[in-house]
This record gives C-alpha cells, sequence and structure tokens, in this order.
C-alpha cells in the first residue's frame, strides 16, 4: 500500500496534538507501519504549528513535503491557505471556518485575507469548510474542535466509525469521553 | 509489546530497559522528554539538575559509583557540559554511561544550528545516532555496553525529527539495574598531569578499537540495490532518502557517526559509480571520506543549513517537482508570542515605553522582542544577559548605567544567572537585573527547577531564596514587585536605575498556564467609552485586536490579568 500524508495544521493551543495522537494510535492498531510528526517548543504559545501523520506498510520519512498531503485538516482558515501548496493534486482540504488573528494583524501590520478559502476553491482545490467551532460548542467544549475535525475526515478513512469511537475511549479522559463522542459524532455527521 | 513512541520516549525506554540506575539533566527543546519520560520510573533515580555541566558531573558521579547513569540536554546544552565531557573521555566509565544530545536543524526553538557530532569527534568518544523510535531505543539501551566494553562515556545524538517523530517500538525485555562494585582507582579518576599522560595514549588506542568495531557493527548497514549510485548517509537524512529514491540506489547507512570505518566505506565506494554523502548540518562524514582519497559530492549539492526532506533529495537527483497549488494572497505570518496573561509582558511594556536598553536570556521572556514590544537588544546565550549587561556598562559607563537593563527567567539564573551576577557585584558596575521568576521553566513546557520547591516527580523539594541569595551574591539592593502592577514596575525600574549601585528587580508571579494558577473572569471594553486610542494595543496581548476602529477582547483567552485596563486612560476596560 502506497503511504497516506495527512497533516493537521492550526494555531498552538488548539489541540491539534491530541487529534494526531488519536490518529496515530488508531492507525497502529489497525495495523499500519505509521509515522507522526510535530514541532514542539514554542507552539504552546499562540504560532502556527504543523502536524504529520503518515501511514502505509512502511513509512519512511515522518515530514511531508509539498504536493504530498492526500488531506490537510487545518485548525484555522488562514492555516489552511498557508500550508495549501502541501497538498497533492487531488488531494482535500477539511477547514474550520475559524478565524483567528495573528499578531501582524492585530497590530495592523499586515491584513488577513479575505476569502481566502473561495481563492483556493476557484484554484480548484477541494475545501471541505465547515464550523467545527460551533459544533464542538453544541457538543459541549469549545475545545472538541479536534474531535469534530476528526469526525468529518474519518468519513473518507478507511477505518470503520467503531474503531474510532473505540479511540476516543482509549485516548481522552472518561470523563470527557461521552462529549467528544458527540463532538465526534456531529463531524461525521456534518 | 509494540507503542506508537517519540523518539524521546524511545530513549527514556531503552535506557530504563537497558538498566539505567540515575539520570540527571536540565530541559531543552528538543530533548526535554527523555527525562520527562524517565522521571515516571520509580526503580531508577532521576532528576533535573540547575544546568548540563552539573548533570553531565552528576551522571559521571553515579558511573563511578557503579550505576548506569545518563544525561540529556539539546546541542547547546552540551557547550555547558563540554568541560566534564572533555575529561570524561580521559577517565572512562565504571557503570556505562550515556549522553543523550539532541540537535536542532533549522532552529524550530533554539539560537543555533551547531552539529554535535563534532564534539564526539573532538572529545573523542563514541557516538550513536538512530534514524527513528525503534532505533532509538535499540541504540539507547545497548549504548551501556558499548561504553563498559570500550571503558567511554558514549553519545547518543538526537535531532529534533527524530526526538519528536512517533513510531512503532517493540520493547524487549529489560536488564535489570545493577550497581557495580566500586573501587578507589586514582590513577584512573584522578586527572591530575601525572595520571592524565598515562590515559590518553589509552584514548587513542580506544579509538583505533572502535573503529575496528565500525567497520562491522549493527550500527553501520549497507544495502546493496544498484551499481551505478551509493548514497553513505545518517539518522533523519537516511529516511528522506529513502522517501524519495527507494530501491533505486545503493546506501550504506551510518548509525555510528564517530568513530567511522575506513574499509566499509572504501568497499561500498568501490561498489559503486558515483558516491554521495547526504548529511544534515556540517560535512563531517564527508570530510573523512574526502580524508580517505575518495571522490564524493556533498555540501556542492546539499546544504549546510537547516533540515532536509524527501523533496531536498528529489530535487537534488533532477526529479520532477510534484504538483502543487497555492493562494495567491499574502499569507502574514503567525510567529508565536507571549501568551494573554503572561506575567513577563508589564515588565516588557514599562522596558519598552522608557526605551531602555535589554539584555535578554533565553526562555519564553525571549518573545519580548517581537513587536510591538520589540524591547529586547540582545539575546546570545543561557546567563549571558547579566554578563552581558556588565561588560556593556564596563564599556560605556554612567551614561549606559541608567538606561540598561538585564532580564532573565528564573530557571535561568539558576543555570547560569548566578555567577554573572556575582561579576556584576565584585566588578561594580552599576547594573541593574531583573530575574523574571514566573515559577517555572516555561519555554521547554512547564519543569520544576531549584527555584520552584517542587522536584521532578512533583514532591517538595528545597526552595531557593532568591532574595536571600542575590544579597548572598554581593548585592544590596533586591527588591520583589509584581509585574500585573505597571505602576510598581515603572517606579521599581526608574528607582533601580537611578540608585548607585548594583540592584535586583524581582519580577514575581506564576506562569498564567500553570494549572495552580486562578484566572480572573476575563475583561471586556466598552465600546462607547473606547476613544480608539490603541494604547492597549501597544502590549502586544493577544486576547486583544481592534473591531471597527474599537478594542476587543478575545472572552476565550482573556485571563483577566487588568494590565490593559490599568492604561485605558477612559476607563472603558472594565
Amino acid at each position: 500500500m502506497k503511504t497516506t500524508s495527512v497533516m493537521i495544521v492550526g494555531v498552538g493551543g488548539q489541540g491539534s496534538l491530541l487529534a494526531s495522537k488519536l490518529l496515530g494510535r488508531l492507525l497502529m492498531d489497525e495495523g499500519y507501519d505509521v509515522k507522526v510528526s510535530e514541532v514542539h517548543g514554542m507552539s504552546q504559545r499562540g504560532g502556527s504549528v504543523v502536524t504529520y501523520v503518515r501511514f502505509g506498510d512502511k513509512v519512511y520519512s515522518p515530514i511531508v513535503t509539498e504536493g504530498e498531503a492526500d488531506v490537510i485538516i487545518s485548525f484555522e482558515k488562514l492555516e489552511a491557505a498557508r500550508y495549501a501548496s502541501y497538498l497533492k493534486e487531488g488531494g482535500r482540504i477539511v477547514v474550520n471556518t475559524q478565524q483567528i488573528d495573528p499578531m501582524p494583524v492585530i497590530i495592523g501590520a499586515a491584513q488577513y485575507p479575505v476569502d481566502v478559502l473561495d481563492e483556493l476553491i476557484a484554484k480548484g482545490v477541494n475545501v471541505e469548510a465547515l464550523d467545527a467551532l460551533a459544533l464542538a460548542e453544541q457538543a459541549g467544549s469549545s475545545k472538541a474542535v479536534n474531535i469534530v475535525l476528526m469526525g468529518r475526515v474519518a468519513k473518507s478513512l478507511d477505518i470503520p466509525y467503531e474503531r474510532w469511537i473505540a479511540a476516543i475511549e482509549n485516548t481522552v479522559a472518561p470523563k470527557f469521553v461521552e462529549m467528544n463522542k458527540k463532538a465526534f459524532d456531529l463531524g461525521y455527521n456534518a | 509489546m509494540k507503542k506508537l513512541m517519540i523518539g524521546n520516549q524511545a530513549v527514556a525506554a531503552g535506557l530504563h530497559d537497558g538498566g539505567l540506575g540515575v539520570v540527571s539533566s536540565y530541559p531543552g527543546t528538543p530533548s526535554t522528554e527523555i527525562t520527562e519520560f524517565l522521571s515516571q520510573y520509580d526503580d531508577l533515580h532521576s532528576e533535573w539538575a540547575p544546568n548540563e555541566k552539573v548533570a553531565c558531573e552528576v551522571a559521571f558521579g553515579a558511573s563511578l559509583a557503579g550505576a548506569r547513569s545518563a544525561c540529556a540536554m539539546k546541542h547547546v546544552g552540551l557547550n555547558v557540559a563540554a568541560d566534564p565531557l572533555f575529561t570524561l573521555s580521559y577517565t572512562g566509565v565504571n557503570g556505562g554511561m550515556v549522553i543523550c544530545v539532541a540537535d536542532d536543524p533549522a532552529m524550530h526553538s533554539s539560537q543555533n544550528e551547531q552539529d554535535s557530532r563534532h564534539y564526539a569527534v573532538a572529545a573523542k568518544v563514541p557516538m550513536l545516532e538512530p534514524s527513528d523510535s525503534a532505533e532509538a531505543y535499540a541504540f539507547a539501551k545497548s549504548a551501556f555496553e558499548l561504553s563498559e566494553k570500550y571503558d567511554t562515556p558514549v553519545l547518543l545524538r538526537m535531532c529534533t525529527r527524530i526526538a519528536h517523530s512517533q513510531s512503532v517500538v517493540e520493547t524487549a525485555e529489560p536488564t535489570p539495574a545493577v550497581l557495580k562494585d566500586y573501587e578507589k582507582t586514582p590513577a584512573k579518576y584522578i586527572m591530575m598531569p601525572g595520571n592524565a599522560i598515562k590515559r590518553h595514549p589509552i584514548v587513542e588506542q580506544r579509538t583505533l578499537a572502535l573503529q575496528a568495531l565500525a567497520e562491522d557493527c549493527v550500527y553501520n548497514t549497507v544495502e546493496m540495490h544498484s551499481d551505478e549510485i551509493g548514497i553513505i548517509t545518517s539518522g533523519c537524512s537516511y529516511l528522506y532518502v529513502k522517501e524519495a529514491l527507494g530501491d533505486s540506489v545503493s546506501i550504506l547507512k551510518i548509525g555510528m557517526p564517530n568513530p567511522l570505518p575506513v574499509e566499509l566505506i572504501k568497499d561500498f565506494a568501490a561498489k559503486v559509480k558515483k558516491l554521495y554523502v547526504i548529511e544534515e548540518l556540517d560535512p563531517i562524514i564527508e570530510t573523512h571520506v574526502r580524508a580517505l582519497g575518495l571522490e564524493v559530492v556533498g555540501k556542492e549539492l546539499f546544504s549546510m543549513l537547516g533540515e532536509f526532506s524527501q523533496q531536498t533529495i528529489a530535487k537534488a537527483f533532477g526529479l520532477a517537482d510534484k504538483a502543487s497549488v497555492s493562494a495567491d494572497s499574502p499569507i502574514p505570518a503567525r510567529p508565536p508570542m507571549m501568551c494573554a496573561g503572561c506575567p513577563h509582558r508589564g515588565i516588557f511594556y514599562t522596558l519598552a515605553k522608557n526605551k531602555i536598553t535589554v539584555h535578554g536570556d533565553i526562555g519564553c521572556y525571549t518573545l519580548g522582542a517581537v513587536p510591538p514590544l520589540s524591547a529586547l537588544d540582545s539575546t546570545l546565550c543561557m546567563g549571558a544577559s547579566i554578563s552581558g549587561l556588565h561588560g556593556f556598562n564596563a564599556a560605556r559607563g554612567a551614561s549606559a548605567e541608567g538606561k540598561t537593563v538585564a532580564v532573565i527567567g528564573d530557571s535561568t539564573f539558576m543555570h547560569s544567572g548566578m555567577t554573572g551576577l556575582v561579576n556584576v557585584a565584585y566588578n561594580a558596575t552599576n547594573s541593574t537585573v531583573i530575574i523574571l521568576d514566573n515559577s517555572i521553566t516555561g519555554m521547554t513546557g512547564h519543569q520544576q527547577n531549584p527555584t520552584t520547591g517542587f522536584n521532578i516527580k512533583g514532591d517538595p523539594a528545597a526552595k531557593v531564596d532568591l532574595e536571600a541569595l542575590c544579597h548572598a551574591l554581593g548585592i544590596n539592593r533586591v527588591r520583589v514587585v509584581d509585574p500585573y502592577d505597571l505602576a510598581a514596575c515603572e517606579t521599581a525600574i526608574k528607582e533601580e536605575l537611578a540608585a548607585a549601585e548594583p540592584s535586583v528587580i524581582i519580577s514575581r508571579r506564576p506562569c498564567v498556564l500553570l494549572k495552580t494558577v486562578k484566572h480572573a473572569p476575563p475583561l471586556t471594553v466598552d465600546a462607547d467609552k473606547c476613544r480608539s486610542c490603541k494604547k492597549c494595543m501597544k502590549l502586544g496581548c493577544p486576547a486583544i485586536s481592534l473591531k471597527d476602529g474599537k478594542a476587543k477582547i478575545d472572552a476565550t483567552l482573556c485571563v483577566g490579568c487588568g494590565v490593559c485596563k490599568q492604561l485605558c486612560a477612559f476607563d472603558a476596560i472594565n
């Protein structure tokens, strides 16, 4: 099996690390060779963060380069645009429509591009936008954006629904399991 | 059991399963998790040392005592630990000793991208370099045997991509920790000239023995697929080569970058028409290959800068770019920044407002350099803020002394700030040092340190009294200020800069991300009262933005620190 490449991008503090942990563990349990690469350090402090998840029969490189990603899961609009060039032909971007202004925008040194997702769509990029924040709040916590997005992506990865639910049960703290399952379903059915 | 582990967790598991007895480290990205994972084992002694030199010496003492020992640090940490390292090469070990060092090509979280392999060559100690978590586990585990068999400390080199990438590890049966006998052996362990002079030839003989090992060992492996192209590579570069070129080339994978084999390389070179060396950072393997008189392509094709990827390799070998699409709109950068409610912000705002020259240091507070605060003038290495300030003031005299400060965190002050402060007192510049005491080692992800009152396991520990310490180091003027109180910050900084003797201001408030810190309710802006003066925007707080010309506070980010409220002249923030 050819290696599949997934990128999870967002803003430090949005919970992308939990998403990659969940996905990586699930893929390993499904019998794939898996590599998950993330850069720690300053990521908690509002910077742009990117995690690579690659799986297949035998995975060598832990990172994804331009034109290689089968799926990009973006927690924020601008970050989807930042990493769009990593998408391969025929790949897709699943993006949370939330806008988080970076500091250069906040202080007026740069502009947040308007309609940046439309721009990508106009160029033929397969963009699936959803308001994951609203769905997460509906599930019970704004922090569940990550699980909503995983639910949205789950449909197209060749792993049964029940396995995802089991992975959530194994990964998140017991008291948050029900809320996260709800968040997953909201994303899955979005 | 099969588990997905980051490289650092695999190193920890390997060291533990190799019979580790004592580990001492100072945190540093990307090495920190090695020791954090080791602290979860109860059958060994783990600790955070004040700095890497102490950590390395603790590991030496434990080895001398007969335990298998380790320390872990980032690449620049090895500079600090270099002093014990070079002589450890002479003494050798009793219990096996492993020094884990993690390089950071591309400087994801570092001030330079030095190549630690130089240290292995210079100190004449063997170095192992894994390329994934499974190897990290196996190499760490076997490093103790290598260390004991050849009577040498062993360097285990990681890099960011290996340290922080998860891959599948199958752990093996642990070797129980054994405490070997300790026997007084002055000729081996007292490195005074008369003894050291007899140890040096032993080091040279050891290198020859290790070279012989390098010719035929599990660490260096050959994959013959082609007689056209042969690539000598190591670590993550190996992964990129395999990803980009697959089985179309022959590969000599180096798992022990010091000492390097001779015959193995010559044999490999003889079997291929064209030879390449692909290694990140400096041409260590390439220089060795050239010294053997072999023709090789290396740094003329592969940069000394940053990280490689499969794309780097594909481009170098003329493979077509993969098609991709990108947005035409400029994408604003999203740099990391100080968190909403960060206690450092009040100090940096006050320093920037008063146009003070600020000698910075290594930690979260380096982010004080980022606009709009732009408060820092220099950042060099751990501890350099205080010594740099002293030198600056020594050069420029009274004209600088009233307008210049050093800022240094609590953990960095423990690491290497104290000696600089002694120098300020002893050699008498009228310098003002601000210790940013946020009660934790912040940037590396919240590790305890000697000022926090807790040890690596979170148990209560002796707590350094910073005020008493500064007094003891020779500073008479020591005062404490709450950085959330802007007026108090202003007064403290102005008074201490005006004082006719050296002084220390301790800016004390715990990191806002600590779980023990209770947040106040978020503040809101009364849009009717806001006059769009943008004064609150000068704080660079990520929770504050402008909407339709008026300030707006993001309730999900705001922790109610109240610093912006103090700046608002129109009482619009409440």
